[in-house]
């Protein structure tokens, strides 16, 4: 079995694997990252988005070999310190989940659109944006208001979120 | 109102969890010497199994065993169940047919489980699932409910000559007619109501472990009611004595009544785990869930509402064919009978009303409740007719609806129900105010002038919610009663433990069980904890769906919080050495009437466990209490929905443009969490409507067996909502509740279609209104645009 070695939120791992493994699956099953979700198996719901060297991707559509060497994320590394991200801050204010199961992917796949698309996000732009994430819970109402939050609290840092609120108030 | 108490937002207690990836859902579970299972499906619609050779399979590496139908038979496994006695016309019982979990003999729709092989790794049962050898002979199948009842149809079960479950009906068929003989004027429709996927983002999982020491199983399920399926496995399927299997529903990722029910793949894991002494872990890839998830709704009807020459309904006649699929599901036999019929009153007066139902089998996967359930099969009927009756008598159609609303309550309908509670004038009142009703018609020149067609529809529907008087369900069919049971545990310290047996999965009972009983006890919201989904915490319960556990599982606690307040207030006398009577328990305190004297909730906690200042003879130690709470009656939330669409005459397509939901859920708890219920209900309705539709070829073949080919709603074919809430307090309940988890599916299909209806000028759109299916419709009445070569 092929050896494979990443960084998977700031921490070196290495293992043998079936080559076949994907991604996924090395995160669920090899690390017991389970933040990370399966939801479909054509690559539509994005439950599974991670962010790999800082880019938004599909952890179920990928090889986990491919990953070699690479930079990976999930949303079990992005609170710093034990202080939650603007993001999951403002999914949790603007009750942007229910079952909570597509919100890890809903959440990276956020965070990846205000690196792409900065932190003024409109209503049209998000909405375009979400394209590659179904959730069957919110109607994505709460959604789309979390994540125009969360971008606008990414802009001032780890903690904003609230303040952001409060402000926008 | 306190901040965290009924009525306040409060931000959710499960959220941290949740957005940190550390939930635990069936599928994060690993247990130690865990197998994994692979289902081997039935290819054909309808196909006898003549043989299974396993022999290549048996010798794959990783492989422990190949398990069949015959083995499961050979082991007395019993066969899953459908426990909604439902009696056809001529008195004789609906027609359930034998329903094993691994199909023995005959399958009966592609993706029917025949085998499944036990494999060390997922990986390896994978494989060795493809070199299991089945050999069909395959029959015709049939998967129109429409043809299902035809000479010549293929026969699916041999119990159910021409496939008919039952031919059922309510109310009175001559006071009807007698309506219609008097009518001025008579609307028919005829439609389809589209089967659904539902499609719970979490697919379904299953872990099995048996304890050959013990003689006990433990199933860890994705499953919206854990007891119910302890019992159903227990009692019917018999894999064991009900007090050898536990049943854990960890966290759960959505479920809209398609994990409601006992599913053969659980049945599997458990009965797999004792054949190989493993646990067995069994894990739906969505291609899977398409293929064995209940799918939802499927009927076809023809309706007719009568009407005299104000426009007021004189009689509704209704028939409908319900597809149940190959087999029966757990409740399918109640969703379209006592959960469908039982609403055709809609918000109306009607004098009389006569409907009929057959179920019939056809060669497709199971159809059982889906989030609704009947209730927005019978809104989509009742609200299609009263609109298209006032555009055909040139009445308005928001007039319509006044000229026929019930004022008075309780209201008895032709159709069972009781209505206790409503005010459908404020609600429809509210939502047209906010939705600038009177603006339309300028909107709609706004929208020609670019273009577009522009349409408005309404949708005043009622559901019966809080499900139920278990009375009530039994007179009609019903194998289970339908309560509620609560436990209240105060610890030493004074903190709370709830235990439920409703099942939160995405309802945010963690936050708003917890707003009750903080407010009540007078203590911080931190110091609640709310225990659901283990049949070895919780004594029983019967689950959550139908919108039940805001009016019946919280009425449990209720009951449960007043006999524990009765027990603290005895202990409080004893430690202020006063009498029981001049106990006064307000804001966390007790204290003695007329007195200065007090004593804190946790100064009552704590003497009620180390018992020193009462004698154990006079009065017994510790504070914990349980109550079951049967309601009196099913609520009747009820509101308006508002949707406004423009039409894209070149392609058909639509768009939503404004949408207005103005509901009457009695009290609410946490109006956070019940806007958000609104809104998933909304955008599954909006599904309905515009996107989804479960399709089959005609050799039963599901066309649309991925989210490639099934259109879910996605962020950007939804507008954001516009929620408001009127409020008549539910009388049939201590709270005045009555349930929002379904209302938004149920009420949005109609505002949908009769918002495009009226865009475009005809009455003949399917659901779902696809562009194509708009377009066409656009055509037939000459008013699609020639697209530009």
């Amino acid at each position: 079995m092929p050896a494979v070695s990443m960084t998977v939120n700031g921490k070196a791992v290495t293992a043998d694997i079936d080559p076949r493994t994907l991604l996924v699956q090395f995160l669920r099953e090899h690390l017991r990252l389970t933040g990370t979700h399966v939801g479909c198996d054509t690559s539509q719901c994005g439950a599974c988005v991670v962010h790999v060297d800082g880019t938004g991707i599909k952890s179920c559509t990928i090889l986990a070999l491919t990953a070699d060497g690479a930079d990976v994320l999930t949303i079990e590394g992005l609170a710093t310190n034990g202080q939650l991200h603007p993001m999951q801050e403002a999914f949790r204010e603007h009750h942007g989940l229910q079952c909570g199961f597509c919100t890890p992917g809903m959440i990276m796949a956020a965070v990846d659109m205000v690196n792409r698309k900065g932190h003024d996000l409109d209503e049209h732009t998000i909405r375009e944006e979400l394209e590659g994430n179904l959730c069957r819970c919110t109607g994505y109402h709460n959604i789309v208001k979390a994540i125009a939050a969360g971008a606008r609290a990414m802009a001032k840092g780890p903690g904003a979120a609230h303040q952001a609120d409060k402000a926008a108030e | 109102m306190s901040a965290t108490g009924v009525g306040a937002p409060v931000r959710r207690k499960e959220d941290q969890r949740f957005i940190t990836g550390k939930g635990h859902y069936t599928d994060d579970i690993n247990r130690p010497g865990q197998t994994h299972a692979s289902f081997i499906r039935s290819p054909h619609a309808h196909a006898r199994i003549k043989c299974i050779d396993a022999k290549a399979a048996s010798a794959m590496p990783g492989v422990v065993a190949v398990l069949t139908g015959a083995e499961l038979a050979g082991d007395k496994i019993g066969n899953l169940i459908c426990g909604w006695m439902i009696h056809s016309k001529d008195g004789s019982p609906m027609k359930m047919a034998a329903h094993p979990a691994l199909a023995h003999g005959k399958a009966c729709h592609v993706g029917d489980p025949v085998a499944v092989v036990i494999a060390e790794t997922l990986a390896q049962a994978k494989d060795a699932a493809e070199k299991v050898g089945v050999d069909y002979d395959v029959l015709p199948a049939v998967v129109d409910p429409g043809k299902a009842q035809a000479q010549g149809a293929p026969q699916i079960h041999e119990l159910a000559p021409k496939n008919t479950i039952y031919q059922w009906h309510l109310g009175d068929a001559k006071a009807t007619e007698a309506g219609f003989a008097s009518a001025k004027h008579v609307t028919k429709l005829d439609f389809v109501n589209n089967r659904l996927v539902p499609n719970a983002i979490e697919p379904r999982a299953a872990i099995g472990e048996y304890d050959s020491g013990m003689e006990s199983f433990v199933l860890w399920n994705t499953t919206q009611n854990p007891h119910v399926a302890r019992l159903v496995i227990a009692a019917f399927v018999g894999m064991a004595p009900e007090h050898k299997l536990r049943v854990i529903a960890p966290d759960v990722g959505g479920g809209f009544g398609s994990k409601i029910f006992i599913y053969p793949e659980e049945v599997v894991a458990l009965w797999a785990s004792r054949r190989v002494g493993r646990p067995v872990k069994w894990v739906a890839e969505r291609s899977e869930s398409f293929l064995s998830d209940a799918h939802g709704r499927d009927h076809v009807t023809h309706a007719e509402m009568a009407f005299d020459a104000d426009g007021k309904t004189v009689g509704l006649r209704v028939r409908t064919i319900a597809n149940l699929g190959a087999y029966m599901s757990t409740f399918s036999s109640s969703i379209p009978t006592y959960l469908y019929a039982t609403l055709l009153s809609g918000q109306y007066d009607i004098p009389s009303i006569y409907c009929e139902v057959d179920a019939v089998y056809t060669n497709t996967v199971p159809v059982d409740a889906y989030r609704g359930a009947g209730r927005p099969e019978a809104t989509f009927v009742v609200e299609r007719l009263i609109e298209v009756g006032a555009r055909e008598m040139g009445i308005d159609p928001a007039d319509m609806r006044r000229r026929n609303f019930i004022k008075k309550f309780p209201h008895q309908t032709p159709v069972i129900m009781t209505y206790d509670a409503g005010d459908y004038h404020a609600s429809l009142k509210k939502a047209l105010e906010i939705a600038d009703y009177k603006g339309f018609g300028k909107r709609k020149r706004e929208s020609g002038r670019h273009g577009k067609l522009r349409g408005i529809g309404l949708s005043s529907y009622i559901e019966a919610c809080g499900i139920a008087p278990s009375q009530a369900v039994g007179s009609l069919g019903a194998g289970v009663g339908l309560w509620e049971s609560a436990e209240v545990r105060v610890n030493p310290t004074g903190s709370v433990e709830i235990l439920t047996g409703c099942h939160s999965h995405g309802q945010g009972h963690e936050t708003t069980f917890a707003q009750l009983v903080s407010e009540r006890l007078g203590i911080p919201i931190e110091n609640v904890s709310v225990v659901h989904g283990d049949t070895d915490k919780v004594q029983f319960g019967m689950g959550t769906y139908g919108s039940r556990s805001g009016a019946v599982g919280m009425s449990a606690i209720v009951k449960a919080l007043d006999k524990v307040e009765a027990k603290a207030k005895k202990v409080a006398a004893h430690l202020l050495e006063a009498a029981e009577g001049d106990i006064v328990f307000k804001d966390g305190k007790f204290m003695v009437a007329g007195t200065d004297k007090s004593a804190a909730w946790g100064d009552v906690a704590l003497n009620a466990y180390i018992a020193h200042k009462f004698s154990g003879q006079e009065l017994e130690p510790g504070l914990k209490q349980g109550a079951f709470s049967d309601p009196t009656n099913f609520t009747s939330p009820a509101g308006c929905h508002v949707c406004e669409v423009e039409v894209d005459p070149d392609t058909g397509r639509t768009e939503i443009v404004g949408w207005t939901a103005i509901d009457d859920f009695g009290l609410v708890i946490n109006p956070m969490i019940v806007e958000g219920q609104v809104h998933g209900g909304i955008a599954q309705g909006v599904g309905q409507a515009l996107l989804e539709g479960a399709r089959y070829d005609e050799d039963g073949q599901l066309v649309t067996g991925s989210f490639m080919d099934y259109s879910m709603p996605r962020a950007d074919n939804l507008p954001s909502f516009s929620v408001g809430m009127t409020v008549t307090r539910c009388p049939s309940n201590p709270l005045g509740i009555k349930g929002c988890g379904e209302a938004g599916a149920i009420a949005a299909p109609a505002a949908v279609i009769n918002a495009i209806t009226d865009a475009i000028g005809s009455e003949a759109v399917p659901m779902p209104a696809t562009s194509a299916a708009v377009w066409m419709a656009l055509e037939k009445v000459g008013k699609a645009r020639a697209t530009a070569a």
